[in-house]
Formats: C-alpha cells, structure tokens, sequence
C-alpha cells in the first residue's frame, strides 16, 4: 500500500548551481581575488576585449582567465599569448558556464599556480545573450558586452542578462560611423531596466574607452576583494 | 537550448531533496513557478523535462509549471506596472527605470508530490 505524500520545498530551481557558485566565490575570497563574469552573444569581443586588457594592466595586476568555450581551445590559445594563465573549459553542448564548470577550472588553476598571488580572474563565457546571466559561476561582477552590429534594440530584447549586468560595454565603438545606429538609444533602453549599471563604449581595435573600462576593473578590484579575510581551514576544494 | 540547462539544474536540486530521504520516495509530481522575466519557456521545459527524466529517479514524474507575469513597482508613483517585455520597462506615468521587480523572476521549485511505503509495523 502507498501513501501521497507532499512536501513543499520552495527552493530555487537553480538551488544547487547557485551553492557551488557560492563555494567558487568563498575560494576566490579567501585568495583575494576578483572574479569577473565576461558576458555577450557570439562574436560581441569578449576575446578581443581581454587581449587589449591582458595587455594592457599585465604591469600592474596578476591576472587569469577561465575560458569557456563550447567545442575549441581557439580563444585559450589567443589568450595565452600574453603570459597569463588560461584554463580551458569546453562546456560542450551546453550554452553556458556553470558553477560546477567553473569550479573545475578552480582546482586546475589552484593546483598550477599559487591562488594566492594573483588578483583577477576573468571568466569569459560562452557567447549567449540569453541565459549564461542566470547561471552564476561564483563572479564578484557580471560584465555584459553589446557590440554597435547588433542593434539597439537587444536590450529590450534580451533583457534578462542586462538587468542583471554591473557593467555594459558597448563594444566595436570604431564601427559606429558606418551603421545606422544610436549609441543613445541603446543607453536609454538598457536605463529602463538598469539604473546601476556602468555603461562604456569600448572599442578593442582602436583603443577608444579603453581606460574607463580599465578605471572600472580597479574599483571593482578595491570594492569586492577582501584582503584581510581569515584564511578559513575548513574550505576546500571540490567540496 | 537554455531549457536543456535549465532542466538539468531541476533535475540536480530535485535530486538533492530525493537523496536526502531515507526511503527513496516515488515523486509523481513537481511544481514549479516560472516568472515571465526569466530565459525560460514553458513548454520547452516540459519537453526536456520529458525527455531527461526518462529512466531516471523521476521517470514518470509530471511537471506543472505556474507562470508568473512581470510586475514592477514604481517608487516615484507608488503604484504597480506591467513592463512590455521586449517593448518598454521603464514606468509608463513616469519613465522611472524598472528598479523593483515585484513578480516575474521566479524560477522556484515549489513543492513535490510524492508516494511513500507506510512504514511496515513490526510483528
Ligand atoms: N572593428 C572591430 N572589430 C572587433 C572589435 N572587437 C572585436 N572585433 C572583431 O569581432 C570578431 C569577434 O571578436 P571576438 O573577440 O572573437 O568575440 P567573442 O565575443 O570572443 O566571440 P565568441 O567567444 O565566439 O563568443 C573578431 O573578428 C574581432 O576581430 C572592435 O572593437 N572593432
Ligand atoms: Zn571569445
Ligand atoms: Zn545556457
Ligand atoms: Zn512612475
């Protein structure tokens, strides 16, 4: 004989992903490092983006990326050219990182190099403007990239990854002139549904807001990292 | 694609409950809520659901999914909104950006049904 039974659960369906982003963040945490979750749909400049920047602050900060990418090692490799660090995550089918992903990459980097001497980490995600925001993968900020190309609309569009995002790029700014597009207009429709976000228009290949976006890595490096934080002996990787 | 995802994140946090249970239960029904403001859609998450559970702990299980509508609620006019998803989210008395989301960005597990053996009295 058989009883119904019910039990009410009232967790999120992402409860599990968000503890293992949680777990990430407190090891990212107990290194004093910042991680930046580097979001757009495909093609937007993510990579393009963090070569001008690995480039750039190699002098002045300790960097790493964890690149995810669905089948190839094609942006790790491009990456990798600037003497950081880059682990590799292939995600395969799916369309995004996720905690359980990232944490992988963690403990390959924990056990490469010493956590403890570097300062960012940068995730760049799969290109998807839809749900990659949704899935945390234990980021102190999430970075959203729309490039000029795509339209001014996206925004409205695609509003779930630029609600959430802290900082927008709008990137490929040197394209601009030969489009008919209104950089105001994208402000304005990301603004209906953001206040807080920091809005730059970047350009990677000419260099153009490069230094606002660099200004914003190194407040968001002095506003999330805690440096004093008692070094918990009870963490532990890939628990 | 997202609600392959999506389903594979149901199925892990479901699953987390079901082991937790020391008997195991036969869960036949899950209940979500599913805000309009989400990347998900419905019936796509039924179908992966269908197709993922099958020969799994939740083969068999139905899933009913509650959509939830997006609502905002303006600070500066004190008063509730329906933002036009894909359209305009800004408050339409007062162009205020949406900055207080009231409904529409649940993606929650409510509740589980589920038939259990009584325990069985000793003799
Ligand atoms: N004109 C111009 N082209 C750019 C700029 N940034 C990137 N591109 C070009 O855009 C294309 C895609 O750039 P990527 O950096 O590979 O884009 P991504 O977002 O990393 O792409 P995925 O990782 O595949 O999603 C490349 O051909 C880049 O050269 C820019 O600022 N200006
Ligand atoms: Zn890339
Ligand atoms: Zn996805
Ligand atoms: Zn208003």
């Amino acid at each position: 004989m058989h009883q119904t039974f019910d039990a009410a659960l009232e967790i999120n369906l992402l409860h599990a992903n968000q503890q293992g982003a949680d777990h990430n963040r407190s090891h990212f945490d107990e290194w004093g490092i910042t991680c930046l979750n580097v979001m757009s749909s495909p093609g937007a400049g993510k990579t393009a983006l963090l070569e001008r920047t690995l480039a750039e602050l190699n002098h002045e900060l300790r960097m790493a990326v964890i690149e995810g990418d669905m089948t190839t090692e094609l942006d790790a490799d491009r990456l990798r050219q600037y003497n950081v660090p880059v682990i590799a995550i292939n995600t395969g089918r799916s369309c995004h990182l996720d905690a359980r992903m990232v944490a992988g990459g963690i403990h390959q980097f924990a056990h490469q190099y010493n956590p403890s001497d570097f300062d960012l980490v940068f995730v760049e995600n799969v290109g998807n403007l839809v749900c990659p925001a949704k899935f945390e993968v234990g980021e102190h900020a999430k970075v959203a990239l729309l490039s000029v190309t795509e339209g001014e609309d996206k925004p409205l569009k695609y509003p779930v990854m630029f609600q959430e995002a802290d900082c927008l790029l709008i990137t490929k700014l040197d394209l601009a002139p030969y489009l008919d597009v209104k950089l105001d207009r994208i402000v304005e429709n990301v603004r209906q549904m953001n206040s807080h976000v920091t809005i730059i228009p970047v350009s990677a290949k000419t260099g153009e807001g490069l230094s606002q976006w660099f200004d914003w890595i190194r407040s968001s490096l002095s506003h999330y990292t805690m440096q004093n934080l008692p070094i918990s002996a009870s963490m532990s990787l890939g628990g | 694609m997202h609600e392959t995802d999506m389903t594979k994140a149901l199925i892990l946090t479901v699953k987390d409950w079901w082991e937790s249970q020391p008997d195991r239960p036969t869960i036949s029904h899950v209940y979500l809520t599913v805000g309009q403001f989400t990347c998900v859609e419905p019936a796509s998450l039924q179908f992966s659901f269908e197709v993922q559970t099958r020969q799994t702990f939740l083969d068999g299980a139905k899933l009913v999914i509650q959509e939830t509508p997006l609502i905002a609620f303006c600070h500066h006019c004190q008063q509730e909104y329906h933002p036009e998803i894909g359209i305009h989210y800004a408050c339409p008395t007062c162009q205020s950006p949406m900055d207080d989301i009231r409904s529409g960005r649940e993606l929650k597990i409510d509740r589980l049904e589920y038939t259990s053996q009584p325990p069985i009295p000793l003799p």
